[in-house]
């Protein structure tokens, strides 16, 4: 509760700066997280002085750029006060569908794109309209939407993802500028992340970004104030599911298609978010904050390569950070 | 947002519709698995069916506890992998150590209940995150220490998964018996009130004297050693530990069970014979289905349109006509041109 | 005024006795020097105006306030209660107007919830039975089985239901807060009963409520308060319903509230020469109708006729659950009206959500800022541009722009508007959180604005701001519809008063009318 007031008073002398960093700092919210990323960037870079370089880091940012594109739709979700977790079986799905329907053809590249955006919108409209106006909570939705993904796509292929992406397909998710092999180069998976989140940041400074933060905050009040509260959901899980299927374009360019692809993104989203300091039910946070998150969990992933842990251990981690964050949370709530 | 038409319907109890519903599916799955030319209720099938609710069953029952306190469990599915291999490998083939892996395998799923349950309730973490986060820590311990079956069980405790009383496996036998231990504990007992009152109306609990801290943390440890008891099933079935066991979606069919069984998600009403209810219908989709030869593939998809579908039509059902104040209901007012529909 | 509590010392000891009672709230003092004494098979009416300190006093009997100064003495012997459940252990319990019961559990489960007897480790549902079923025998209530789901009984009967638990605890003394707002007229009778009963049986009964009639049907002895201070405690019989009313509202105001522009001079001088001036100064006399009403209605009020000129203000008072708030809900599209015609400048309209209340330039301030009014999170600016962002995305910018203005010209501090961009509501003093909600209607430029108890529970330079502002928006033409539970404020600035009883129009009075006319009517007392 004294963030704000403090951060008025506490102007002025050199001591109130430092206390008001620290209050900054510890507050849970994007500084924090800004803190615990350049810690982690940090460590890896003591243990592994190459991570420093450019190459390393833009290794890092491309494989880092599908998550920041699903924080980002997450983001959308939980600040309007609710979850998306289908994402990861709709990017899942995506890629499979890709596979199969352009089976290698660069000519129906276009063609399959559009194709999956129009699924991707099909799939955030029936989670907004089952969460909004049948009034099933939002967990319990996407969760279905899960399910009814997963084995929609397997009864569709067969079991096994079958046909393959076409190269002009991967080059989002696999190439950069300038594309010479060896050299240095910008992958067009972080342009994509970077046009994303910039167009998430315009969104949120525009009256619907207002109004979606203040339906999180009182759906009431935001109700009473006239705006569609349904619709603004809606247009959230919209807006996530949108992501996904970029995040999907991404992910597929990046790792080719497999039985498993997406499985337990929807986890990695969340984590991402809820570690960015964005609360939970909605209402408070920033696009820049889920983005940081994003970053600090892929970060965090990254060191534990380092230190050569297993990836099974993944998992776990985020379980740990998640519910240490939403109690950390909780507990600033209260005082 | 209107207080509707004051006409009041004859409501049917949850739990008569739950049963009313699964004999209208027995009825139409039998005749069409019969005009497919088989029989449903040939023993074999009805063994099977019975097979399919007793694992199920285990972990529905729990999860009817947590749901009606108004909680969640999705480490259900984790748990339940969890204890079948602590069971199996501190059995290690050794019939006298049977006990020891039993005890084992329900301390450790009483100890995941019983953090769950702090979480929730200490740290005021939201069950859905609390739990899940908890289910991934145990996937990444899951993950890293087992690569793939392991330990033995001894053939004396893998009659708990095989044996059979005529077409009723014994699993499903001590299935329905702590399901009757946990009616008798929300019937009988202070305990089982007083989970009501704390899924119903938390400040109401609270004011007159329950201690709800203590009431959910008991809820989350029954419903995770009812996971446990899930756990060491499986491992008599499979005669060792499997990890895998939690991709078989149990967190997600419980939580369908208990919904269609008419305990409501937000707590507070609700019973177990509403959960065994739902199990059966669960399991009886699952037999038909498997008899008719359907894709397994299409039984997630209807999973998950089940699941949505149960709640979304309870969420109908859940406001109280009564409980809304009418002054000028469809019946005493004078001037009634215009009344909605 | 004060009376002196000695004066006319009954027999029996008292049961609960309040000394120097006082209670204060972030600096503003809510209770100061209460004394209050309860007798057994007593009942004692608390009565005073809406923000009087009724409730607080009732929260500290029942043990959710502490008292800052004074005592408590239970049977003489001092007491301080931590917890509602310390006070109800106690013997004192309390029937709060808001239902502490599980619509989902029998009757029995909700009166011994906490306390089910045991048989053998089990709860003893036969005991559990009988015992509810004794209870219910000895207090007459032959309507209710023990094993009925709450959720089932009428409001009434739930509310007796409460009072039964109250009595399971052995409780010497009961507070009800205005049992009666939420029941039917036939379903008062039930209370009635049970009241007496309880009596009979030597409860001392603390009961709160707005009703004269209830009061004098009910009370051996009332004590009325005002502004937070104990002006009167008399045997029922002493005190005529006029001293009541009088004691309850008469204060002094003057020059409190900003006069009325022209008005009262037009108002005395009669005939001819008010229509000249009329005529002369635009916006002085009310002038075309903005809102009207015929025979409107939903499921909590019906019949409703009611006209709102531009420039004019339109009070509806009545008591709490009288069907003023659902009105504000009918026009604004919250819960529609079912029945009726509605125009806005004489265009028939009709609004079924407040989106297209707003796109017909109405404007509703709740009653209560905190949950429907506010995102408390969200800075000032994002508030006050939100139903801007919500209705009007394109002209947001544009008219957002006009936020610092309109902040400055309430009053708001200028170091609130210069950072209001950064500063979450929740931050501000209830007063500036109003003049925020305020502010979120005024950029829309209102044809007609529904206030819904505009000052409660906010300071005295906020009221000064809103009562001022109701003013300026008349001048500019504006309809504006007042729903107070304040009187003072009802008299001084309302052009015309509608008094609604039970959903209906009781009847309209002309601005200016005395408090007590308008009481009466609400009352029933008329």
């Amino acid at each position: 509760m004294t963030t704000g007031l403090s951060q008025e008073t506490a102007q002025g002398t050199a001591r109130g700066t430092a206390r008001q960093w620290r209050e900054r700092l510890l507050s849970g919210g994007s500084w924090t997280v800004l803190a615990l990323l350049v810690v982690v960037l940090v460590v890896i870079v003591v243990i592994n002085p190459s991570f420093a370089e450019p190459v390393s880091l833009m290794a890092f940012a491309k494989k880092a750029a599908p998550l920041v594109v699903l924080a980002v739709g997450q983001y959308f979700v939980i600040v309007s006060g609710e979850f998306d977790l289908s994402v990861g079986s709709l990017v899942g799905a995506q890629v499979v569908i890709a596979a199969r329907l352009m089976d290698g053809d660069e000519a129906l590249t276009w063609p399959v794109l559009a194709l999956m955006l129009v699924f991707g919108l099909l799939v955030g409209l029936v989670n907004g309209l089952v969460t909004t106006l049948l009034r099933v909570p939002s967990f319990i939705t996407t969760l279905g939407m899960m399910l009814v993904l997963f084995g929609a796509i397997r009864l569709w292929t067969g079991g096994a993802p079958t046909g393959a992406l076409s190269e002009s397909f991967r080059v989002l998710g696999r190439k950069g500028f300038p594309d010479v092999p060896g050299q240095f180069q910008v992958p067009y998976a972080l342009l994509v992340a970077l046009v994303v989140v910039g167009f998430a940041v315009l969104l949120m400074r525009r009256p619907f970004g207002r109004s979606l933060v203040a339906a999180g905050d009182n759906a009431v009040a935001t109700a009473y104030s006239g705006a569609p509260v349904w619709w603004l959901r809606t247009r959230a899980f919209l807006l996530s599911s949108l992501l996904a299927t970029v995040a999907a374009v991404l992910i597929g360019g990046f790792a080719g298609v497999t039985a498993q692809v997406g499985q337990g993104l929807e986890f990695m989203a969340i984590t991402a978010v809820v570690l960015g300091g964005v609360a939970l039910g909605g209402g408070r946070g920033t696009v820049v904050a889920a983005m940081v998150g994003a970053l600090a969990l892929e970060a965090l992933f990254t060191l534990f390569n380092q230190l050569a842990l297993p990836s099974t251990i993944r998992p776990a981690v985020q379980g740990v950070i998640i519910i240490v964050a939403v109690a950390y949370a909780a507990r600033r709530r209260r005082t | 947002m209107t207080a509707g038409t004051g006409a009041r319907r004859y409501h049917l109890g949850s739990t008569e519709i739950v049963y009313l519903a699964l004999v209208g599916i027995l009825v139409v799955a039998g005749v069409l698995v019969a005009v497919r030319g088989g029989n449903l209720f040939a023993q074999g099938n009805v063994s099977y069916m019975l097979t399919q609710t007793s694992l199920l069953g285990f972990v529905a029952v729990g999860q009817t506890l947590v749901v009606l306190c108004r909680s969640l469990d999705l480490s259900v599915g984790y748990v339940v992998a969890l204890c079948s291999l602590i069971g199996a490998t501190t059995m290690a083939g050794d019939p006298s150590r049977v006990w020891l892996g039993v005890v084992a395998a329900l301390a450790v799923a009483a100890g995941v209940g019983l953090v769950n349950g702090l979480i929730i309730s200490a740290l005021r973490v939201n069950a859905f995150i609390a739990t899940l986060g908890m289910g991934l820590i145990v996937k990444g311990f899951l993950d890293t220490r087992f690569k793939g079956p392991e330990g033995e069980v001894p053939f004396a405790f893998q009659t708990f998964g095989y044996t059979r009383i005529g077409p009723v496996p014994v699993s499903t036998i001590v299935m329905l018996l702590v399901a009757a231990a946990a009616f008798v504990l929300l019937t009988r007992t202070r305990a089982g009130y007083h989970m009501f009152a704390v899924g119903g109306n938390l400040d109401v609990a609270r004011l007159s004297g329950v201690r709800t801290g203590r009431t959910l943390v008991l809820a989350h440890v029954l419903c995770s050693l009812c996971a446990g008891v899930a756990g060491l099933l499986i491992a008599a079935r499979f005669g060792t530990g499997n990890a895998l066991v939690y991709s078989y979606g149990l967190d997600l069919d419980s939580i369908a069970a208990v919904v269609l069984g008419g305990t409501l998600l937000f707590g507070g009403r609700g019973s177990v014979i509403g959960t065994v209810g739902g199990v059966a219908i669960l399991a009886v989709l699952d037999t038909a289905f498997n008899v008719l030869d359907v894709n397994p593939f299409f039984k997630d998809v209807l999973r998950g349109v089940i699941i949505i579908a149960a709640v979304a039509l309870y969420a109908r059902r859940q406001i109280d006509p009564a409980s809304r104040r009418v002054r000028f209901g469809a019946k005493g007012s004078a001037s009634r041109g215009g009344d909605v529909a | 005024m004060r009376a002196d509590d000695d004066a006319h010392t009954p027999v029996p000891d008292p049961v609960l006795r309040l000394r120097g009672v006082g209670k204060e709230f972030f600096g503003t003092s809510v209770l100061r020097e209460i004394d209050l004494t309860l007798f057994p098979g007593q009942v004692h009416a608390l009565v005073g105006e809406n923000g009087a300190g009724k409730s607080t006093l009732m929260k500290v009997v029942a043990g959710v306030h502490r008292p800052d100064t004074g005592t408590i003495e239970l049977d003489g012997a001092p007491v301080s209660f931590a917890t509602p459940l310390d006070a109800q252990r106690a013997g004192v319990a309390t029937v709060f107007q808001e239902f502490n019961l599980l619509p989902d559990r029998s009757v029995a489960e909700n009166v011994y919830l906490g306390r089910e007897p045991l048989r053998r480790g089990m709860v003893d549902r036969r005991r559990l039975h009988a015992d509810t079923s004794r209870l219910l025998d000895d207090l007459g209530l032959t309507s209710i089985t023990p094993w009925t789901r709450v959720g089932s009984l009428s409001v009434a009967q739930q509310q007796v239901v409460e009072i039964v638990k109250a009595v399971s605890y052995d409780a010497r003394i009961i507070s009800m807060d205005e049992p009666t707002a939420a029941l039917a007229e036939q379903e008062v009778a039930l209370l009635y009963e049970l009241v007496g009963r309880l009596r009979d049986r030597g409860v001392a009964i603390l009961y709160v409520s707005h009703r004269l009639q209830e009061i004098y049907d009910l009370a051996d002895t009332i004590t009325v308060l005002k502004d937070g201070n104990h002006m009167l405690t008399a045997p029922a019989a002493e005190v005529s319903p006029d001293r009541l009313v009088r004691t309850m509202v008469g204060r002094d105001f003057a020059g409190f509230f900003p006069d009325k522009p022209a008005d009262t001079v037009s108002g005395e001088l009669s005939g001819e020469l008010s229509g000249e001036l009329s005529g002369e100064v635009a916006g002085e006399v009310p002038g075309e109708v903005r809102l009207a009403l015929e025979g409107a209605g939903n499921s909590m009020v019906d019949g409703i006729d009611l006209e709102v000129r531009a420039g004019e203000i339109v009070a509806l008072a009545g008591l709490q659950g009288s069907g003023r708030t659902e009105i504000a809900h009918g026009v604004f599209g919250i819960a529609p009206f079912t029945r009726g015609r509605m125009t806005v400048d004489g265009q028939p309209v009709r609004v079924r959500t407040p989106r297209q209340g707003v796109r017909h330039r109405l404007a509703l301030v709740t009653e209560d800022r905190k949950s429907e009014g506010l995102a408390l999170g969200q800075s000032v600016l994002a508030n006050a541009r939100l139903v801007l962002d919500a209705v009007l995305p394109r002209a947001s910018d544009r008219r957002a722009r006009g936020v610092p203005g309109v902040l400055r010209s309430l009053a708001v501090p200028a170091s609130t508007v210069a950072s209001a961009r950064d500063v979450e509501v929740q931050y501000l003093s209830g007063g500036n959180q109003q003049k925020v909600v305020l502010a979120k209607w005024l950029v829309t430029e209102p044809r007609v604005i529904v206030l819904d108890e505009p000052t409660r529970g906010i300071d005295v330079g906020a009221k000064r701001a809103v009562y001022d502002l109701m003013r300026t928006l008349t001048a500019e033409g504006t309809a504006v519809l007042l729903i107070s539970s304040e009187l003072p404020e009802v008299v001084a600035m309302a052009d015309r008063v509608l008094v609604l009883r039970d959903g209906r129009v009781a009847g309209e009075l002309p601005g200016g009318s005395d408090e007590e006319t308008i009481m009466a009517l609400a009352t029933g007392a008329a």
